[in-house]
């Protein structure tokens, strides 16, 4: 329509959409709480108004929108996890994944360019052949491959790095990337559409618990009551269920990650190798991005350590040699809630009406979408935990029922 | 580089040392109920302030407890357990279970 574009060029008014209502005041009163707005907590808050119909919703966020472990995770989406519990999860995650720039009409950048693991004992080829197995049968897309198929999927790769050759790798077709970024705004637009308040700067200081349930939460911009609450923060998750009075088994530790100057495109897939316990991609702007594991000790300080830059670095420059003369533009850490069995915290907490989506570690953007739905439903339902995360309530600690997710980012193959 | 003051062998690298979690009272594994052993064994306080921690010096084995804040990261003292355990800890004979 080029008449209606010389039209819409010459005017002195142009329609602008605003994607979030500007800021008001907190309603005295919500059906439902959700604290922290970060992929988890927008995507409950949006699943709860599309599905279900529960508006009356307040996201409260301590700092700005996304702007935690959603601003600060590599992007990867996979579902080649080990146990089929984490696999039949994240696998609908991905799924999820692929329909999402469709539904909010904004591109999150999904880009699927399969996701390769190098395995360099006879160890993790065997766990590897496992995962592919239990992949397959949740519908996944993994198969192992052998070197030269490798080689022609990531040319400029080391096959032997130092002491540890490449014998073989675990190739998820389904992997992927997105931008993180989008994927919070997305389900922040789509939410505030249907009536869903994003209240940033409001940070949660105390709940408020009445005869084992919840009863109001109090923030730096007064005391809102609430029918219930989900906790959807991060980072920062066992701090918050202490207020709550929750014993939980989450430690907190950096997870380092750093982007390299733009380069021409020279990687496809996302590759990463256990051993080396480094991950590289390359984005679609260029850059390198380096992720790794988890610091050896607990912090709380996005800081984190030296040694574990340096071992990322040498290890990134194993498999990749040419990078050695590239310069890093950027390195950050994220502040990640670990679990002893590598799998989240989902569900029902010992407090009424107080649900819990904490313990996301290293895993917590991929499962954004699936999380947002689980977690609706355990809401609209008044407490029914659904199947799917039934696996994954804090009481399998006590228990002893974990679900050993040896398949995750950071665990030790 | 990071320094850790090691009450056996002195000043050393932070990467000759472990990391061997947060220091707490263990209960007598026969008479405690298994929901205190899944406490013990499982949860944390994982304060973000100052922490009594296990750290092992790992070229001598040698274990110690140091005191760090988990926001600054700055370790404020280290010392040997010998300061805590000063009686030897004699829990009762676990039973045999068959099979």
């Amino acid at each position: 329509m080029p008449f209606n574009l010389l039209k819409y060029g010459l005017s002195s008014e142009y329609p602008v959409e605003v994607d979030l209502p500007p800021p008001r005041e907190l309603k005295p009163s919500y059906d439902v709480v959700i604290i922290g707005a970060g992929g988890h907590g927008l995507a409950t808050a949006y699943y709860l108004a599309k599905y279900h119909g529960i508006t009356n919703i307040a996201v409260l966020e301590k700092s700005y929108l996304g702007g935690g472990n959603t601003a600060r995770n590599t992007a990867v989406i996979r579902s080649n996890y080990l146990t089929s519990e984490g696999v039949r999860f994240y696998a609908e995650s991905v799924r999820m994944f692929q329909g999402l720039s469709n539904e909010f009409d904004f591109n999150i950048m999904y880009s699927e360019r399969g996701q390769l693991t190098l395995a360099h004992t006879d160890a993790t080829v065997r766990s590897f052949r496992q995962r592919a197995e239990v992949n397959k049968h949740f519908g996944g897309r993994t198969e192992m491959i052998d070197r030269q198929q490798i080689r022609e999927l990531v040319p400029s790769l080391n096959l032997d790095p130092g002491h540890l050759p490449v014998i073989a790798g675990l190739w998820h077709i389904d992997g992927a990337t997105a931008r993180h970024d989008a994927v919070a705004w997305g389900y922040a637009k789509q939410a505030a559409k249907r009536g869903v308040e994003i209240h940033q700067l409001t940070e949660v200081q105390d709940l408020i618990i009445e005869n084992g349930a919840i009863t109001a939460v109090k923030t730096n911009r007064g005391t809102i009551k609430c029918g219930c609450a989900v906790q959807a923060i991060a980072g920062h998750s066992s701090l918050l269920m202490a207020k709550a009075g929750i014993r939980s088994p989450i430690q907190t530790f950096p997870l380092q990650a750093m982007v390299t100057q733009p380069f021409k495109p020279f990687l496809d897939p996302l590759v990463s190798s256990s051993a080396l316990h480094c991950y590289v991609q390359q984005t679609s702007r260029g850059e390198v991005v380096f992720g790794g594991g988890s610091d050896p000790y607990p912090l709380f300080n996005t800081r984190s350590t030296l040694d574990l830059k340096e071992s990322l670095l040498a290890h990134a420059i194993e498999m990749f040699p040419f990078l050695a003369n590239a310069k890093l533009m950027r390195q950050w850490a994220g502040i990640t809630d670990m679990t002893p069995d590598y799998s989240p915290i989902m569900g029902l907490s010992p407090v009424k009406n107080y649900y819990l989506d904490a313990g996301w570690g290293t895993w917590g953007f991929k499962a954004t979408p699936i999380c947002g739905k689980t977690m609706a439903e355990l809401v609209a339902s008044g407490g029914k935990v659904p199947d799917l995360i039934k696996p994954f309530g804090l009481e399998r600690f006590s228990t002893f029922q974990q679900v050993n997710e040896m398949g995750a980012t950071a665990a030790s193959h | 580089m990071k320094i850790i003051n090691c009450p056996l062998n002195g000043p050393r690298n932070i990467s000759e040392f472990t990391y061997g979690g947060e220091f707490k009272p263990m209960p007598d594994p026969v008479r405690c109920s298994d929901a205190e052993w899944a406490d013990y064994v499982f949860n944390t306080d994982n304060l973000a302030g100052v922490v009594r921690e296990w750290w092992m010096h790992t070229p001598s084995s040698y274990w110690f407890l140091a005191e760090r804040h988990t926001v600054s990261d700055e370790i404020l003292r280290t010392f040997d357990p010998k300061e805590l355990f000063t009686a030897r800890v004699d829990f009762s004979a676990a039973k045999e279970i068959a099979g």
